[in-house]
């Protein structure tokens, strides 16, 4: 490997810097530096991330002794061993909810409207966010002015917000009186969803078209020139031209933006309140068992709605190819890594034919 | 409009005694009717967006200075305007003063607390080459994705004293609140700090380093003044969301004297029987979020530029 190293180093292709990852004052001797600088922050991850996820874990495999304990005769006490007894209850003891799903299972009730709010709200937050952030990148003047007005929805706290809408969606509040009509957005209904979406929307959107007008103003000018010389029309140029170039950035905005709004909690609780099935995500569900004191089952929920989020972050990373960590070292290292091997493979399959290596080839 | 008049012919005899002001406006390119489309358009949809993220908040100062009767009133604009709600959230009733305070400090010390430890992780990311850098990142940022229901439910055991080996009872204490918010105000920072520190140029460093600094003494003495903006914008949107936090001040925060303000603003409803005291969380919302947009609004600059940079949140 050592030769490989050596031999690569002159001709293969290092991403950004041109630096050997050997020879090299700033990287010599930096893994001792590098562990002492990042062994704090990593401890109080493990602390306060690690432990308890392994706790939850834990937790969700036990419940609490309820009723009267046979042997003693006495309301029972501590908490016993039941398996994936805490999973599999929605379809073994399923606790039916009436809600926007029909009557199901309160899990899978909190689970669809988790899901719902998620694909309803992101995809309208993109497509306004998109659209807020080609207006801003086409402005001429005045940016300064939307960019700190995009600015107030992102301050505001969720909870304020959440009280903000629920005035303005009062059933004698402004938006029944702008529509002329008296909805009862608040009272536990379809209508409450759409109010959640709304308050959601508005406060987020603004958001995603900040950070998409960060990837649009990286598309030079000279490029829809040439389209435009090449006589593509204002629509194909955004098809062709402005998503795909902005895709990196609003991929990882969307990715976060929708993993938010999977553990969405504060805006439902504040706006319609807790326990109300119509609204209630897995967040709260889980949170209304812990507050009943079932840490069990609020432990189980909660590792439900870990793995949903996990599903979503890796089909996000496999399937759109979102850039997560998009650290120029780390790529230039893999980069490098797989040419090593490749010129490694090369070589032995040439000194094996009993010829010689030339050129050292690295794609990326 | 003045370009129409001094695009379209002119005299001759005149256009030998062009002044310095014709020329200026000649020489700029005239523009047609798409142009000005365009322009109309892109200033109606600043004009939309403007007022779509003002409107709620105008609607949310309005109403807090109504009369506190007036709570659901749905004119424009107060009348008859009143301080009252304003008067009625420093009711010592409310606690919302310790509110505050709690907040501030809550926020204040996590924002330090991730402040220094970030720093050096961000620096050590951003700058040293290690193994397991990878790993490392995607650990940080998959902390910031975590949900925090799943760390909630055993961190809630773990104060209320429920655990046999954590003998203390932590419920409505600073750290209960300041600990569990390290989950998501540490890789925020962290994030954060590493994008702005590879913004800066190597070369800095190693000049300082040619001239016989260690890695740490280039970044104490070179790299840490020069990011001075980027630490300071990560602190203030680092602040701001230990500021906003709800679910855990909302757990660990059940005596009204370890309310935060989020948490105390929360609980107001209902307090007065059946009519929720509108104005008076309008009034409550209206001063928890107002210092917040005036950092915002001095920093903006930079606030985009980091939330662009950091990309989380």
């Amino acid at each position: 490997m050592a030769t490989a190293v050596e031999t690569a180093g002159a001709d293969a292709p290092a991403p950004r810097s041109g630096r050997r990852p050997k020879k090299n004052v700033l990287s010599d001797g930096q893994g001792g530096l590098a562990g002492l600088l990042i062994s704090p922050t990593m401890l109080v991850i493990l602390l306060v991330v690690g432990i308890p996820i392994l706790l939850s874990v834990r937790e969700s495999l036990f419940r609490r002794n309820d009723g009267i304990d046979p042997v003693t005769g006495m309301i029972a006490q501590g908490e016993s061993f039941v398996g994936l007894q805490n999973f599999t209850d929605i379809f073994a003891n399923p606790q039916a909810v009436p809600a926007a799903w029909g009557s199901v299972d309160r899990l899978i009730n909190a689970f669809l409207n988790t899901t719902f709010f998620t694909v309803v709200c992101v995809v309208l937050e993109t497509a306004i966010g998109v659209a807020m952030a080609i207006v801003m990148n086409k402005a001429f003047k005045g940016r300064g002015l939307v960019r700190a007005s995009i600015l107030v929805p992102w301050a505001i706290p969720t909870m304020v917000s959440a009280k903000m809408w629920g005035l303005m969606f009062d059933a004698d509040g402004i938006v029944n009186k702008l529509a002329g009509h008296q909805t009862l957005w608040l009272a536990d209904n379809n209508a409450s969803q759409w109010a959640i979406v709304i308050a959601d929307v508005w406060k987020t959107a603004p958001f995603i078209g900040l950070l998409t007008l960060a990837g649009l103003q990286t598309i030079p000018d000279e490029v829809y020139e040439a389209a435009r010389v090449d006589g593509a029309s204002a629509w194909q140029q955004f098809l062709r031209i402005t998503l795909p170039m902005v895709k990196p950035a609003l991929v990882v905005a969307v990715l976060f933006r929708t993993l938010d709004t999977m553990r969405m909690f504060d805006l439902p609780w504040g706006m319609i309140g807790p326990g109300k099935y119509y609204v209630e995500t897995l967040s709260m569900f889980a949170y209304f068992e812990n507050d009943a004191g079932r840490y069990g089952q609020a432990a189980a929920y909660s590792i439900v709605l870990f793995l949903y989020i996990v599903l979503v972050a890796f089909l996000f990373v496999k399937l759109l190819g979102a850039e997560v960590v998009d650290d120029p070292e780390t790529r230039a290292i893999q980069d490098r890594r797989r040419a090593q091997r490749k010129l490694a493979k090369q070589q032995r399959l040439s000194s094996r034919a009993g010829s010689t290596v030339t050129t050292g080839s690295a794609s990326s | 409009m003045s370009t129409v008049h001094s695009t379209a012919p002119q005299q001759p005899a005149e256009r030998t005694r062009l002044s310095d002001e014709e020329l200026a406006t000649l020489s700029k390119p005239s523009h047609d009717w798409k142009w000005w489309l365009g322009m109309i358009g892109s200033i109606v949809g600043m004009g939309f967006i403007i007022l779509y993220c003002i409107l709620p908040f105008y609607w949310m100062i309005v109403s807090s200075l109504r009369l506190p009767e007036d709570g659901r009133s749905t004119d424009l604009v107060p009348n008859p305007p009143s301080l009252q709600n304003y008067v009625a959230v420093f009711d010592p009733s409310n606690n919302f003063v310790q509110a505050l305070i709690n907040s501030i400090v809550i926020s204040g010390v996590t924002t330090l607390l991730t402040l220094l430890l970030g720093i050096m992780a961000a620096y050590a990311l951003a700058r040293l080459r290690f193994r397991l850098k990878g790993l490392v990142l995607s650990i940080i940022i998959g902390c910031s994705m975590f949900p925090g229901i799943t760390l909630l439910i055993p961190l809630f055991k773990m104060f209320t004293g429920a655990y046999a080996w954590f003998p203390f009872n932590w419920m409505n204490t600073y750290q209960a609140i300041i600990i569990p918010s390290l989950s998501f105000g540490l890789p925020l920072c962290v994030w954060n700090l590493t994008a702005f520190f590879r913004q800066m140029p190597v070369e800095l460093e190693q000049a300082a380093m040619v001239d016989g600094c260690t890695p740490s003494q280039a970044f104490v003495k070179i790299i840490l003044p020069l990011a001075a903006p980027g630490v300071f914008t990560t602190a203030i949107i680092t602040f701001i969301a230990v500021w906003n936090e709800f679910m855990i001040a909302y757990t660990f925060g059940t005596r009204p004297e370890m309310f935060t303000a989020v948490n105390a603003l929360s609980r107001f409803t209902g307090q007065y029987g059946f009519d929720t005291p509108w104005g008076t969380i309008m009034a409550a919302g209206v001063i928890l979020t107002v210092p917040l947009l005036i950092m915002v609004l001095l920093f903006q600059r930079r606030i985009v530029a980091g939330l662009t940079a950091g990309g989380v949140k």
